[in-house]
């Protein structure tokens, strides 16, 4: 595989993504019904660390993401990318990879085409490096969704950065692969980082969250109970939802 | 009965003789009913994927209007279009009366609604898997259109196929625009009706046969087509 | 992939006959609306070769009930109209829609119906008489009522018998609402009577039982006429092409091609024009 931070590169300023940060987040609600999903959420996140956002079932993270994302629009509240209102403009610079790969009916090599063809960018080297990069080099021809669940993930994610994201957004990217397609998708999302690119990566996998994040974003019923960096996370949460969490115990 | 065993001898026998005539018959059937189709799908499925993807006022009332018009009677179709084209009318200038394009343009109205109204459906499901990824991509709204028309064409190609089975069998529409004029606009169709209204019910029974079994190889072939397209998991 | 190609090929070929079908031809041609009747009875397919071969001009046949060819006509859809109801014809004419009508030839009417005759009228020469009989014994009778050349001599012969038959319209009166053809058709499957050219009858293959019963009545004497739709009225009538046809069809040349169309050897129509 090719480093997908030798394929983001390309010469550009390395910290692409500092004019984006820092995500800012006052008072957001998401409300479906009467029911509140996400509850008066209040939250920073600055460049430069893995920020991994956790929490149980249902606590709010998939639906945190898509709010700052924009692909969901909140009830109420604030969300601001630095300092600016989540625009057109601000959501193309941002990519998100989905639990479960949405591949389009085509070709592997026409499902990265299709990207880069959205930011008028398309050209051949560019593709070919980015499917290098997820060692589908060899496949480029083959129907994307005759691809194995990793292959198909992998694909997914180099299609997310064709886009050249400053920010790239996760949502249990891995959840349904086993640990040496999870260890590849790890990989690249690590060279992607080192990049420059702000990653903000949803999990509930404790292993996971141990081996990729520099922050921890602790959620539990719609709101932020602690955020906290990973080293002392794991040893010493603050939160007792957490400190739960972390023994296994059900949180209610 | 008898009239079965006759029919499918004399069948047989425009078929393997290889009559001029009836080559010429199945010929300008197949040409004006295809380019009938090929015209709605232009119309039908750009149509039917924005309505798939967007929510407006009164999209419900549309969605309602558009199955009720593929109920929409070949006759009445015929008997509309010919107001428009007929020299009084206002398109009259155009001097199509009475030739294959008026029955492409009528057989074109007729099957635009259920075009439309089908791949409405077919896009529907296919964009409530993309609808997500497409939001994410920024993707704008002519792009998403053709990208989920291209990637449904296997699907979409039933549509189509649909929509030919109801141009090529339909007999009202172009026997009133076409004027079922022997060598020019005579469609097996509408020569099977003129075999009826001389009496010769085992001839137009034979040519209703040549009829469904080119609706049959159409058919077979689209098929095949679908089957390969899915042991590619393209479809 | 395989798909595009194919997808794209069939495009094009469709695209390039659709652009050949639609482009106006070149060669002559001229429009005549005219009846199911003559149309039926193959005719057309004897005699306008032969005008073809000799002008050059083709003649493209649509054929529709005589009421619906008039009105296609009064839309300009047609250079010629050739029809069977002298009356409409004449208002055609007076009410500015034709140039001139001359008269071309004649068939008769006759009055068919099933062989076990319910209503007797085998033998009858007597039009009114047989109708009388048919509406006595409430046979049952299939019209055209489609207002056509038939059905307006139908109607007609009904009025001279003195009966309104439509007030028995669904009961032993049906009205297919159809071509001729169709409606013998229809008269076979039921074994009802009805009113039918004799060159339709003729060429009429699905006979079944039915049988002529009643003939000969001049008030069943069928006569065409021919028009020149008027170029007055609609400026893109092929006004030379269409009175080419006219001339030729009343010339000795058209003459003898009708009376020379002959059918399990009898004559279908008989040339009649005055010159």
């Amino acid at each position: 595989m090719l480093d997908a931070a030798a394929v983001l590169d390309f010469g550009k300023v390395t910290d692409r993504s500092s004019s984006l940060l820092p995500l800012e987040i006052e008072a957001l609600c998401y409300q479906v019904g009467e029911r509140r999903l996400i509850d008066r959420l209040d939250l920073r996140v600055d460049a430069g660390p893995v920020t991994v956002v956790m929490g149980a079932n249902g606590a709010g993270k998939s639906l945190l993401l898509r709010l700052m994302h924009g692909i969901l629009t909140s009830s109420s509240g604030r969300i601001t990318w630095g300092g600016r209102e989540l625009d057109q403009d601000v959501r193309r610079r941002q990519a998100l990879v989905f639990q479960r790969p949405v591949l389009l009916r085509r070709s592997v090599a026409a499902n990265i085409d299709f990207v880069l063809r959205q930011r008028g960018t398309g050209s051949r080297e560019r593709r070919q490096q980015l499917l290098a990069c997820a060692g589908l080099a060899h496949l480029a021809k083959q129907a994307a969704r005759a691809l194995s669940g990793g292959e198909q993930q992998r694909l997914a994610l180099v299609r997310a950065l064709a886009i050249e994201p400053a920010v790239l957004l996760l949502d249990e990217p891995t959840a349904n692969l086993d640990p040496a397609a999870t260890a590849a998708i790890e990989q690249i999302v690590r060279d992607v980082h080192r990049s420059g690119t702000k990653i903000i990566f949803v999990t509930h996998d404790l292993g996971q969250a141990r081996r990729l994040a520099d922050e921890v974003v602790f959620l539990h019923r719609g709101q932020v109970v602690e955020q906290t960096p990973a080293e002392r996370f794991f040893d010493q949460p603050r939160s007792s939802q957490a400190r739960d969490y972390l023994a296994g115990r059900i949180v209610i | 009965m008898q009239d079965f065993g006759q029919a499918i001898v004399l069948a047989l026998h425009l078929v393997l003789a290889g009559n001029a005539d009836l080559m010429e018959i199945v010929g300008l059937s197949l040409k004006v009913s295809l380019t009938a189709v090929f015209a709605s799908c232009l119309i039908g499925l750009p149509l039917g994927a924005v309505l798939a993807i967007s929510s407006f006022r009164g999209r419900g009332i549309v969605l309602v209007l558009l199955n009720a018009l593929m109920g929409l009677p070949p006759v009445v179709v015929g008997l509309i279009v010919y107001l428009f084209l007929s020299n009084a009318g206002p398109l009259g200038w155009l001097r199509l009366l009475y030739s294959p394009a008026a029955m492409i343009i009528a057989q074109a109205v007729l099957i635009t609604p259920i075009i439309a109204a089908l791949s409405r459906q077919v896009i529907e499901e296919l964009h409530d898997e993309y609808a997500e990824q497409f939001r994410s991509l920024c993707v704008s709204l002519p792009s998403a259109v053709a990208a989920l028309i291209w990637d449904g064409r296997y699907s979409l190609v039933t549509v189509a196929l649909a929509g030919f089975g109801r141009a090529v069998a339909e007999v009202g529409a172009v026997m009133i625009v076409g004027g079922n004029i022997d060598h020019l606009t005579r469609v097996m169709t509408t020569a099977i009706a003129l075999e009826t209204s001389k009496g010769d019910l085992a001839l137009a029974l034979g040519l209703g046969m040549v009829l469904m079994v080119m609706a049959l190889v159409i058919n077979a072939a689209v098929m095949a087509l679908r089957l390969t397209a899915a042991r590619f998991a393209y479809a | 992939m395989l798909f595009t190609r194919t997808l794209s090929r069939a495009a094009c070929a469709l695209v390039f006959t659709f652009a050949a079908s639609a482009a106006p031809g070149g060669d002559k041609s001229i429009i005549v609306q005219s009846t199911t009747s003559t149309a039926n009875s193959g005719l057309y397919d004897e005699i306008l070769p032969m005008f073809q071969d000799k002008t050059g001009i083709r003649v493209d046949v649509v054929a529709v009930g005589t009421g619906q060819a008039i009105k296609n006509a009064m839309n300009g859809d047609g250079d010629v109209l050739l029809v069977h109801a002298k009356p409409a014809e004449e208002k055609f004419v007076a009410d500015g829609f034709g140039v001139e009508r001359f008269d071309v030839m004649y068939n008769d009417f006759v009055i068919v119906g099933p062989s076990s005759d319910p209503a007797g009228i085998r033998g009858m020469q007597d039009a009114k008489a047989a109708l009388k009989k048919i509406a006595g014994s409430k046979a049952l009778f299939a019209s055209r009522g489609d207002n056509s050349g038939t059905h307006k001599k139908e109607v007609a012969l009904w009025k001279a018998a003195g009966i309104d038959p439509t007030g028995a319209s669904g009961t032993w009166y049906r009205e297919t609402g159809s071509g001729m053809g169709a409606t013998l058709n229809t008269a076979s499957g039921m074994s009802a009577y009805t009113l039918t050219d004799r060159g339709t009858w003729i060429s009429f293959k699905n006979r079944g039982d039915l049988r002529i019963l009643a003939e000969g009545d001049a008030d069943l004497f069928n006569q065409y006429g021919v028009i020149l739709v008027n170029p007055a009225k609609h400026p893109h009538v092929k006004a030379d092409l269409g009175q080419a046809f006219i001339d030729w069809i009343l010339s000795d040349a058209g003459q003898n091609a009708i009376a020379g169309y002959k059918l399990e050897g009898q004559q279908l129509f008989f040339p009649n024009a005055r010159r």
